[in-house]
C-alpha cells in the first residue's frame, strides 16, 4: 500500500476518508461482500492539476471480465456521490491475493469461500505440495481439491471430507 | 513497423491465438472440471493478448488499437508461434501444446520482466504467477496421461512427438530477436532454450515419457509464414466483427 500513502497526501484527509467511505460502499462484481478495499485493487489516491480525482484501480487477474466493471462501479460511485473522477490501470508492480485486507479475508470465509493461504506472493510455488485449506462451513482441514479452477478466474474447486461440502477457495497469486 | 513493435506483436498474436484455439473447448472438455480449468487458461491468455495488442498499437502509432489489430488483419499479417495454431487434437495434444508452451512462456516473462520496455516488462510480470499455475494445471496432467494407462501413454508421447517439431521456432532468433536483444527489449530466443528444456525434462521424467528426438527443420509463423490451420481460425474469430463494424455487446 506504498503507492496510495504516498500519493494520498495530496488530498486532505476529510476528503480522503469521504472518498474512502464511497469505495468502501463499491462491491466486487463476483463476490459481492468484497468491497473494491478490502480487495486491494485501489493503489492510488490523488488528486490532478485540474482538480479530477484519480483512482489507481489494479487489475487482478489479466483476463478477469471483472476488471473493467469494478472501474465502471468505481466511477459511477463516485460521480453519483459528485466527485470529478478518473480510473486508470496500474498494471505494476502485480495485483496480488497478498493485497486482500484481514477484514476482507473474514468476510470471504463468512461467505463461504476459503480465504487465500498467506504469504503467496513473489514465489514460484510450482511443484510444491497444495497449501492446508480450512473448510470455510466447518473449520475441518480435511479437505481436498477438485479442481484447480473454478466458476471464476480467482477461485479453485475443493471439497470439504469432513462434512463433505464443496466450497470454493480464492487461490493464491 | 519498427522491430520493437513487430515483437510485441508477435507475443501478442500468440497469446490471443492460443487462447482462441483453447476456447474451442469450452463446452467440449472431457469432465466440467476441465472444461472450466481450459476456459481459465483461455481467459487469462486473452487478457495478456489484450494488454499487448493494446501496447502494440500505441508503439506503432496509426491509430490501430487491440481490436483493429486482433478482427481486422490477414492471416499473413498475424506473427504468432506456429505451435499455438496447431488444432485442438485430443485432450493430451491440448495438454501436450500447453505444456510445452507455457514451459516456454514462463521463462520468457521472467527474463522480460529486465526489459527496458516498462510496459512489456509490467504486463510480463503480471503474467508470471497466472503462467506458472497454468503450468502446474498442463504439467499435472501431462504426468497424469504420461504415467497413467497404456493407452493414454501411448497417445500424449504421440501427441509430443508430433508437436515437437514445433519447439524449434520458439528458440530460433531472427533479425528482429536479434534487434530487441540488442536494445534490451526482450531476450534473444536462444538463452530461453535451457531453462525450457530444465523445465520440460524434469516433468518428462515423472511422466514416464521421453524426450523427443530433435527434428531439423523450422516453422515461421512469427514472420507471418503460416500453415493451414490458422486461416480457419481467424475466419471464425472475425466473422462477427467483420460482418457487423464496431459493434458492441
Amino acid at each position: 500500500m506504498n503507492a496510495e500513502r504516498a500519493v494520498a497526501a495530496e488530498l486532505t484527509p476529510e476528503l480522503l476518508t469521504r472518498i474512502r467511505g464511497v469505495l468502501a460502499q463499491v462491491a466486487d462484481p463476483e463476490i459481492p461482500v468484497l468491497s473494491v478495499l478490502d480487495l486491494g485493487v485501489i493503489r492510488h489516491l490523488l488528486r490532478r492539476p485540474d482538480g479530477q480525482i484519480e483512482v489507481g484501480v489494479a487489475p487482478t487477474y489479466s483476463g478477469c471480465p471483472a476488471t473493467p466493471a469494478i472501474k465502471a462501479d468505481v466511477l459511477r460511485a463516485l460521480t453519483g456521490a459528485g466527485f470529478d473522477a478518473v480510473a486508470v490501470d496500474v498494471l505494476s508492480p502485480p495485483w496480488t491475493t497478498d493485497w486482500i485486507s484481514p477484514e476482507g479475508r473474514r468476510k470471504l470465509e463468512a461467505f463461504g469461500i476459503a480465504p487465500p493461504a498467506e504469504a503467496g506472493a513473489g514465489k514460484r510455488r510450482l511443484w510444491e505440495a497444495d497449501p492446508t485449506v480450512s473448510c470455510p462451513r466447518c473449520g475441518s482441514k480435511q479437505t481436498a481439491k477438485q479442481s484447480e479452477f473454478g466458476s471464476t478466474p480467482c477461485k479453485a474447486l475443493y471439497k470439504c471430507q469432513s462434512c463433505l461440502e464443496p466450497f470454493d477457495y480464492f487461490k493464491c497469486i | 513497423m519498427t522491430p520493437h513493435c513487430r515483437y510485441v506483436l508477435r507475443l501478442a498474436d500468440t497469446n490471443l491465438v492460443l487462447a482462441q484455439r483453447l476456447g474451442e473447448w469450452v463446452g467440449h472438455a472431457p469432465a466440467l472440471e476441465e472444461d472450466l480449468g481450459i476456459a481459465n487458461v483461455s481467459l487469462d491468455l486473452l487478457g495478456q493478448a489484450r494488454l499487448l495488442l493494446a501496447h502494440a498499437g500505441e508503439l506503432e502509432g496509426r491509430g490501430r488499437d487491440e481490436d483493429t489489430l486482433a478482427y481486422l488483419r490477414e492471416e499473413s499479417e498475424y506473427l504468432n508461434l506456429t505451435l499455438v495454431e496447431q488444432p485442438n487434437g485430443d485432450f493430451g495434444d491440448t495438454i501436450a501444446r500447453q505444456f510445452l508452451f507455457d514451459a516456454w512462456q514462463l521463462e520468457l516473462n521472467g527474463k522480460l520482466a529486465q526489459s527496458k520496455d516498462e510496459k512489456l516488462a509490467a504486463i510480463a510480470v503480471k503474467g508470471i504467477r497466472e503462467t506458472a499455475y497454468h503450468l502446474r494445471y498442463s504439467g499435472g496432467w501431462l504426468i497424469r496421461l504420461g504415467d497413467g494407462t497404456d493407452e493414454s501413454h501411448r497417445r500424449v508421447e504421440e501427441s509430443l512427438a508430433r508437436l515437437w517439431p514445433f519447439t524449434n521456432e520458439l528458440f530460433d532468433g531472427d533479425e528482429v530477436d536479434q534487434s530487441i536483444a540488442k536494445a534490451g527489449i526482450g531476450p534473444a530466443p536462444e538463452t530461453l532454450r535451457a531453462g525450457w528444456l530444465r523445465q520440460v525434462d524434469e516433468v518428462l521424467a515423472e511422466a514416464t515419457l521421453a524426450r523427443p528426438a530433435p527434428a531439423q527443420f523450422g516453422w515461421y509463423g512469427k514472420q507471418g509464414r503460416h500453415g493451414e490451420h490458422l486461416g480457419y481460425l481467424l475466419a471464425e474469430m472475425q466473422s462477427l466483427h467483420r460482418a457487423h463494424p464496431g459493434a458492441t455487446w
